[in-house]
């Protein structure tokens, strides 16, 4: 497998952390991109703003780094004005559940033909581990240094509620299940979300090896229902053909 | 054949988007600028063109650049509130070179204010209302017909400049009607100039970066980059108008709406003998140094009228050698006569 026609050689190395599983999160990606034999000339990709946003810069691609939570919002515009491309969005887990969660639910909402994927590390990565409203109770971050007193989102449950038509969640450690999920969300025509557990092994202080290790024994594949969902779960939860956005606002141009 | 219409401003807005071949927009209402979002919303469809309505300004902004980024002629409007929710892209905007028009019809603030009183107090907030340095065109209709003429200029000078551009409007201007002949919807004007899109630049950031996109932290190079963001305007002729006496005694600097008072305050004055004469500017910014040292240069006094606390009065005092001063006066106009009698006082 050639990654580099891909990569951008003057983009490299990545800033990335060593252990970063970014790294991994973006093979997949790539993967998925040729298995899903989508016109490369035709695809942009957007990202917002935290280490998970810097995954456009090395994609050969057409790509935008855009501003913080705002991807989404960018990638509507770039898609309703050319729905001919093929969008993918990233984001980290502040970048879409915190400052861009109302664009989030309105991505959902709208059903509009972009693949969002959310790399959930459970924390901000790139202001220095602070908490995020993905951090489990009770974790103790920069911000939450007696432990998290907030609930956290469920990512899934959440985009299901406000209305995508593909959702699922994997982890970095279930990378052939990640790459197929992935290449399957790129083909399905609607607002498809796609969760991608990962850890950070600066601002936890674990080694990578032990991020794996934790994602591979807690998470276990699923088909369960809506109300059945937990949050260790891992699998494709949402698949469902509903009108798409994009063809909606150009039906009304006469 | 032009006919005479009665057409408000904000109406006038949308004709000139159209002719100007807008064909993207994103919104997100608000008082007094949601005529121009009705207008899209009716209209775009039929002229080939996308609207949407996003969740808030933010997202409007933002979907406008993204859609800009792919070749689209794109617009956002919008008033105080909402335009201060964009500040972020705007410069979002300037730095990544992405031509857009963002029109804001000035209401009275701050905060949420009187949503349904003129103002003028949003003159530096379009100038500096994003973080760090980047330069940024501002334009400030004051009728009507300018409403359709300076959104079309709008368009055409963030094409030629690679750059979004503000429409400062005001409630005054956009709410109100005037018997106008303007060229029919539909008469297209050609203002694509050569525009840099995602395809041929491939990758966009608000990062500081090299001319091939990526991202750098290198001083040098970042300088480089504020230094030709702020070089491109140079050659960028402002838009500025000069009525009445030559060597006049005072001279009346406005724009927007208080443009219009200005006129009526002139003509007072000259029948009391008092040699006046009327600069208006419809480019705010760049600030147009050369012309308003030009049009002062001999003048007594320079009279800066305002809906705000005294803004754009700033400016002038930078530029002039002479005396000037501003007049304030908020959530409306005021009367020619009581201007013209403040000036009597001053002089
Ligand atoms: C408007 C705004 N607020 C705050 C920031 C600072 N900031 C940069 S990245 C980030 C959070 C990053 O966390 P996440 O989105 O989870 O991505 P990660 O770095 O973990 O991949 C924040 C708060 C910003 N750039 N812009």
């Amino acid at each position: 497998m050639k990654y580099a026609e891909y990569l951008r050689q003057d983009a490299l190395p990545t800033l990335w952390c060593p252990g970063c599983l970014n790294g991994v999160v973006l093979a997949s990606f790539i993967r998925a991109m040729r298995k899903s034999k989508i016109d490369r000339e035709r695809t942009v990709v957007v990202s917002g703003i935290g280490c998970s946003g810097r995954m456009s810069q090395y994609l050969d691609l057409f790509t935008v780094h855009t501003t913080h939570g705002r991807a989404l919002a960018f990638a509507t515009g770039i898609k309703l004005a050319n729905p001919s491309l093929n969008v993918i969005v990233f984001m980290g887990d502040g970048d879409a559940l915190a400052i861009g969660g109302n664009h989030f639910i309105h991505a959902c909402r709208r059903n509009i033909d972009l693949t969002a994927i959310v790399i959930n590390n459970r924390l901000y990565g790139m202001t220095g581990g602070q908490a995020a409203p993905t951090t489990p109770e009770g974790e103790i971050t920069r911000t939450s240094p007696y432990g998290n007193v907030e609930r956290p989102f469920d990512l899934v449950k959440l985009a299901i509620s406000a209305g995508a038509t593909y959702v699922a969640r994997f982890t970095a450690y279930h990378v052939r299940w990640l790459e197929k999920s992935i290449a399957d969300a790129i083909m399905h025509k609607g607002f498809s979300v796609i969760e991608v557990v990962t850890g950070c092994p600066t601002h936890q202080k674990k080694k990578p090896a032990d991020i794996l290790e934790f994602l591979k024994s807690n998470f276990k594949r699923s088909d369960a229902s809506f109300e059945e969902i937990r949050p260790s779960d891992i699998g494709v939860f949402k698949k469902e053909i509903r009108p798409e956005f994009c063809e909606k606002v150009w039906g009304l141009i006469l | 054949m032009k006919k005479k219409e009665l057409l408000q401003g904000n109406e006038a807005a949308v004709r000139g988007a159209l002719n100007a071949g807008c064909n993207f927009f994103a919104g997100y209402p608000i008082t007094p600028s949601s005529e121009i979002v009705h207008g899209m919303a009716r209209l775009l469809p039929k002229f080939g063109g996308v609207f949407v309505q996003m969740e808030d300004e933010i997202a409007s902004i933002s979907a406008a650049i993204g859609a800009s980024m792919v070749g689209a002629i794109a617009m956002t409007a919008t008033s105080g509130p909402g335009f201060s929710l964009m500040q972020e892209s705007i410069g979002y905007a300037a730095m990544t070179e992405s031509p857009l028009v963002i029109i804001n019809v000035m209401r009275a603030g701050p905060s949420t204010g009187i949503p349904t009183a003129p103002s003028q107090g949003d003159v530096m907030q379009a100038r500096y209302g994003s973080h760090g340095d980047y330069p940024i065109i501002v334009l400030a209709p004051a009728s009507v017909g300018d409403m359709y003429r300076l959104t079309i200029d709008a368009f055409k000078l963030a094409f030629e400049y690679s750059s979004p551009v503000v429409v400062l409007s005001d409630e005054v201007v956009g709410h109100m009607r005037e018997s106008v002949s303007l060229p029919p919807l539909g008469e297209k004007v050609e203002c694509k100039g050569k525009v840099k899109n995602l395809f041929e630049r491939k990758h966009r950031t608000g990062l500081a970066h090299l001319e091939n996109g990526l991202p750098t932290t290198d001083l040098g190079e970042y300088r480089r980059l504020i230094e030709r963001l702020f070089s491109k305007f140079d050659d960028l002729k402002p838009g500025v108008k000069f009525e009445g006496q030559k060597d006049a005694e005072v001279v009346l600097i406005s724009y927007g709406s208080s443009y219009r008072l200005s006129k009526s305050a002139a003509k007072l004055l000259l029948r009391n003998g008092i040699s006046t004469g009327v600069l208006k500017l419809e480019t705010l910014f760049p600030f147009p140094e050369g012309e308003v040292r030009k049009f002062s240069k001999s003048a007594e006094l320079v009279i800066v009228p305002e809906m705000n606390r005294g803004q754009l009065v700033k400016e002038v005092e930078r530029v002039c050698c002479c005396r000037v001063k501003g007049v304030s006066y908020y959530g409306s106009l005021i009367l020619p006569e009581e201007l013209a009698k403040i000036v009597e006082v001053l002089l």
